[in-house]
């Protein structure tokens, strides 16, 4: 399990490293999730281990939203005089963007010949 | 009495008490959200961040004092976010086939999410730094947050709103998909990964793998795609 846990810590780590070293707009953590998934790529299956580690963090991974979502509460004074501006922004955008991209899915998916797997 | 005293500030010192929060407020917002039959719209992340932030009001604590005891919880997003690439191994031949769908949904979605978050917002007279912090707020944060600071937004709303977008996505999927009759899992995960980040991509776990793994995906895409993206789109006249 040690082992695992410093896998994905060392990925992150090696993220970040490049990330600065080559100036990239992506955070560590996305570059580390793609040097290990490329890693693994290489492996018929991910090691038991690190299935287990990564199951139970991301078992777990609306937890780790929440001190960055407690962050509203520095943001008092402009939520009273834009919040509704905002809030109505953001359910209106993420209704047409969850519909565009699950409309444009399917619709690639049937022109590629690729019927749906569940329906 | 002063013994309650004393103990309140020796707790506000230490880390224990505001991890210890986060926690509970977390496991109570999970135990309303089963108690609900585990509907979408009991967030267990709203229910934990709407506790947290009447506690720190009640309490006149500051939120850097509660951050310094939760970026426990914070720093595992890292970890998380590698750890993605564990089921997008198991599930990768499927996602592969799926390359086109999921790369045409992915961009179509991201620039929809920018346009009517900047478009709805101006029209209802949010001012410039507002409208600029609410344009990448569908990507991850730490991508949101680089992004709203190049184009003149405030990285620490931005955060905030990333996150209510995420609880948005993850409480709305599920009706608007079920009304548009859309039960591939591979299109509900892109979609709620593309406009939902990692809350999203929670939410899709919740309804399966594949699903989850199309919606990390999705997620990791749309981080690199906001980035490229929103400051040509910010640029745009009008």
């Amino acid at each position: 399990m040690t082992a695992a846990l410093l896998t994905l810590l060392g990925c992150q780590l090696a993220g970040e490293i490049l990330a600065h070293l080559l100036a990239l707009p992506v955070p560590g953590p996305v570059l580390g999730m793609v040097l290990l998934a490329s890693a693994l790529a290489l492996q018929p299956r991910a090691p038991e281990a690190l299935r287990r580690v990564s199951g139970a963090l991301l078992r777990h991974l609306s937890l780790l939203f929440v001190p960055a979502g407690v962050g509203l509460v520095q943001h008092g004074p402009r939520l009273a005089a834009e919040g509704t501006a905002l809030a109505v922004a953001l359910v209106v955008s993420t209704v047409a963007s969850i519909a565009v991209a699950a409309v444009v899915f399917r619709a690639v998916a049937r022109l590629t010949g690729d019927a749906d797997d569940a329906s | 009495m002063s013994g309650f005293a004393d103990i309140w500030v020796y707790l506000s010192a230490t880390p224990l008490l505001w991890l210890g929060a986060t926690l509970a407020a977390y496991l109570l917002g999970e135990a309303l959200h089963r108690a609900a039959g585990g509907s979408p719209l009991v967030n267990p992340v709203a229910v934990a961040v709407a506790l947290l932030i009447l506690v720190l009001l009640a309490t006149g604590t500051s939120y850097q004092t509660y951050f310094d005891g939760a970026q426990f919880v914070h720093f595992l997003l890292g970890p998380a976010t590698v750890a993605l690439a564990v089921p997008l191994r198991q599930n990768w031949s499927r996602v592969r086939r799926a390359a086109l769908p999921l790369a045409a949904a992915l961009l179509a979605g991201s620039v929809t999410a920018v346009l009517a978050a900047t478009g709805t917002a101006a029209l209802m007279g949010a001012g410039r730094d507002s409208i600029a912090s609410i344009a990448p707020k569908s990507a991850t944060t730490p991508i949101a947050m680089a992004v709203a600071e190049r184009i003149g937004g405030l990285p620490s709303l931005t955060a905030a709103l990333v996150i209510v977008t995420g609880i948005l996505g993850a409480m709305l999927a599920g009706p608007v998909l079920g009304a548009m009759r859309i039960g591939d899992p591979r299109a509900r995960g892109t979609a709620l990964g593309t406009a939902a980040h990692g809350i999203g991509t929670a939410r899709a776990f919740e309804l399966g793998e594949v699903a989850g793994t199309f919606a990390g995906i999705a997620m990791a895409l749309n981080g690199l795609a906001t980035a490229v993206l929103v400051p040509v789109l910010m640029s745009l006249p009008g």
